[in-house]
């Protein structure tokens, strides 16, 4: 039974924490696409830039001496969402209202948000270097083993806290942003403006706060994923700037501006990438015997070195066949 | 519109006699080359973007490939590799990638012996899987016993010239699959998945070893003129033929670029360049005047992406070493965007001084930032903070900074460019006209 719990810890488990992350990135992506109608380039680094202020926070609670039952970072999570959050309103109010009021095109909007991004990357690397940190430099990364004896496996299965804590967070953030946009009254605003802004406009909504809280709820919630990324890898400059496309890719397969696709589309996109790099042939292996001969030892769809690809290639095939995304989508 | 144009390639040359008498001629004619082939992959840029309306975010794939044709080309032959049982094996993977394409342009044309749509979307699934399992199952003993004999399969051993040229060819055929794949789509998706599909690119670059030794690098390439050893042979000092060397090369560059430059800049005037004017500005009107939108766009792409990939030959070979890991969105897409923009869409001229421009601040933004920064370090260092730590590393991320910054700026102060494309009316009354002349 090793097989199968290797199989677990290979592809359930890293797939489950990679579709996460991906998850809350496309979210946020596809609120904004929703609502302002471009692609926000500089999500990923402000996913980043949310880790940071998440690093910060820690270093200065733990210099205080406070002390919790839970790691540090998940403490401070609150107050650092909140100010990544007024980052983002600052970015929005510097960089994209001034070209939104000139009526520029999205295109120009999304080379404004490249923009931003370097910028956004220069700043963050000329203040911490280069270098990687970890939140656990201090205290040992908490590991759980679940004994799989019980189905006669002799490895366990293998999940990390900040794994954990990563999966249990995105479960509360996704439910949290189902109630508020069908339930409060701005969030039925913020679907009516992603389905036709004109009419929203005209049945008085306050267009600019929606805008407004579309910049909170995405830079918090980046902020979320990108402290949660760091928590699970390590916190360097380059965090999210890497894994900025196949975000793109999970809300594009999800279909852009539609929130419930961009969670699902960013488990999809996370299973494909750890299910096609996944050596098939251990599977079999209990099978050595009755099996015939030709069966070659390694059945993985791709080699893991291209392990990026997969996400563009589902990207590139979803543009193709489907350019709405595999659920319902707002075209623009 | 004249005068200012005039004015600012007058302040460049004169920027750039300071770059000169500051570092020396060595560095400044290395700079130089740099910019011009990089003045060329902008050009290309701007005819896809500035002519035609297209939004390539790939320009680094597209560089790659043209320093992978030059490197394949140039480099010496590998006789291990012709001595070995390699290049049967990579004869028989090119077989099977054969067979593979034909079986799928059948599934493709199956819809003309009646088969329902259903039917001919699962042959082509079928077809695409197959023909995958088929390729894979060649190539990958072939992949693993020519890294395992021979490193890699080497060069061909012909002028680098024709290696250039065979850059443009290959970048040819790469943008019309690509084209064909993704022109369709819209202006923002077409963005992503061009970034996407040069990254694709990268990664099979960087991780065929067998074709391009990948993250090994494949060094030295050969240059179309006498390098600065063959100067010192001569009897040059090792100052004299550096300038000697580069000089001979920025020639070469000169004249590639001249060429490219006529070339567009009378396509731009002519018929061919309306066209492509008028899909950029209203695609719909210009095909309810009968014009074929699509197969235009597809041959602008292309033939951007030419310029792109012979610039980037351009740009290896110069650097004689071509190394995937090397390749950066920023350093070889942004930064070609950012000239295009701050110098003008649409106006050879601008996007050639942005191109100089842009690469010339880029240069110097590091001993510049390095010089701020030691500076600012002295400083906290006397009120007693201490110095700024990893100064080095952290000055030259001030320029990634700069850069974000100029595009930002430009996009919302000078949205147009530096040198703005220049709106020519035809058939307006002559009052319009004059107007047109004063105010420019």
């Amino acid at each position: 039974m090793n097989e199968l719990i290797f199989f677990v810890n290979k592809v359930l488990v890293s797939g489950m924490v990679l579709g996460s992350i991906y998850a809350l990135g496309a979210v946020g992506i596809t609120l904004i696409f929703g609502i302002l109608r471009f692609a926000h380039f500089a999500h990923g680094d402000m996913m980043t830039l949310g880790a940071f202020i998440t690093f910060i926070l820690t270093v200065l609670a733990a210099s205080l001496g406070i002390v919790a039952p839970v790691p540090m970072a998940i403490l401070v999570l609150p107050l650092a969402m909140v100010l990544a959050a007024g980052m983002a309103l600052a970015i929005d109010k510097g960089f994209y209202a001034p070209l939104r009021a000139r009526g520029a095109k999205p295109v120009i909007l999304l080379i404004a948000s490249i923009g931003v991004t370097l910028m956004i990357q220069g700043l963050i690397r000329l203040f911490s270097g280069v270098s990687s940190r970890s939140f656990y430099a201090d205290t040992p990364k908490q590991i759980f083993r679940i004994d799989m004896s019980a189905i006669g496996a002799t490895r366990p299965i293998v999940i990390t806290e900040p794994q954990l804590w990563m999966v249990v967070l995105t479960i509360v953030a996704v439910l949290a942003l189902h109630f508020f946009l069908t339930r409060s009254r701005l969030g039925k605003g913020m679907r009516a403006m992603a389905d036709n802004a004109d009419l929203a406009q005209v049945s008085g909504i306050n267009t600019q706060l929606v805008v407004r809280v579309t910049w909170i709820i995405a830079g918090s919630l980046a902020a979320l994923a990108g402290t949660m990324l760091a928590l699970d890898v390590t916190l360097k400059p380059d965090l999210a700037f890497n894994i900025i496309l196949p975000i793109f890719a999970a809300a594009i397969v999800g279909g852009l501006g539609h929130s419930y696709g961009a969670i699902a589309g960013g488990f999809l996109v996370g299973f494909a990438e750890t299910m096609s790099v996944f050596n098939w042939a251990v599977l079999l292996r209990p099978f050595k015997e009755t099996l015939p001969e030709w069966i070659p030892n390694d059945l993985s769809i791709v080699p893991t070195e291209y392990k990026l690809t997969v996400a563009f290639t589902i990207l590139i095939i979803v543009l193709l066949v489907k350019p709405t995304g595999l659920f319902k989508g707002v075209s623009s | 519109m004249i005068r200012r144009s005039i004015f600012l390639f007058g302040s460049l040359t004169i920027l750039i006699i300071i770059v000169g008498m500051v570092m020396g001629a060595p560095f400044t004619l290395r700079m130089l080359v740099e910019a011009l082939a990089l003045s060329l992959i902008a050009l290309g840029l701007n005819i896809q973007w500035g002519y035609g309306g297209l939004f390539n975010f790939g320009v680094m794939g597209f560089i790659m490939i043209g320093g992978f044709a030059v490197s394949f080309v140039s480099v010496p032959l590998n006789m291990e590799f012709w001595n070995s049982e390699g290049p049967l094996m990579l004869f028989r993977a090119i077989i099977a990638a054969g067979l593979g394409g034909l079986m799928i342009m059948g599934a493709n044309r199956l819809y003309k012996l009646g088969a329902s749509p259903r039917w001919h979307r699962t042959a082509q699934v079928c077809a695409w899987i197959f023909a995958y399992l088929v390729y894979r199952s060649q190539i990958d003993p072939a992949a693993k016993y020519i890294e395992a004999e021979a490193g890699y399969i080497g060069g061909l051993g012909l002028p680098v010239i024709i290696g250039w040229a065979f850059g443009g060819l290959l970048a040819a055929g790469v943008a019309y699959a690509i084209g064909k794949i993704a022109l369709g789509l819209r202006t923002d998706y077409l963005a992503i998945a061009t970034i996407g599909i040069s990254e694709i690119i990268r990664a099979f670059i960087k991780n065929m070893d067998w074709l391009t030794r990948g993250t090994l690098t494949v060094t030295p390439l050969p240059w179309p003129v006498p390098r600065p050893q063959e100067f010192q042979l001569w009897g040059a000092d090792s100052a004299s033929s550096f300038i000697f060397a580069r000089a001979g090369y920025l020639a070469v560059v000169l004249i590639v670029l001249f060429v490219a430059f006529f070339l567009i800049q009378r396509a731009y005037g002519g018929p061919w360049g309306r066209m492509m004017r008028s899909i950029r500005d209203n695609h719909i009107a210009a095909a309810s005047m009968g014009k074929d939108v699509k197969a235009r766009q597809l041959e602008i792409f292309i033939f951007g992406s030419v310029l792109i990939s012979i610039g980037g030959a351009i740009l290896v070979s110069f650097n004689q070493i071509f190394d995937p890991s090397a390749f950066q969105p920023i350093n070889h897409t942004f930064i070609i965007w950012v000239m295009v923009i701050v110098g003008g869409a649409g106006n050879n001229f601008g996007v050639l001084f942005g191109g100089i421009f842009i690469y010339t601040i880029w240069i110097m933004s590091d001993p510049m930032s390095q010089f701020l920064f030691f500076n600012i370090s002295d400083m906290s260092e006397k009120i007693g903070w201490g110095p700024i730590p990893e100064i080095q590393s952290r000055a030259l991320q001030m320029r990634v900074f700069v850069l974000g910054m100029v595009i930002t700026l430009a996009l919302r102060y000078a949205p147009q460019g530096l040198i703005p494309e220049v709106i020519e009316r035809h058939g307006d009354n002559l009052a319009a006209k004059k107007d047109e002349s004063q105010s420019s």
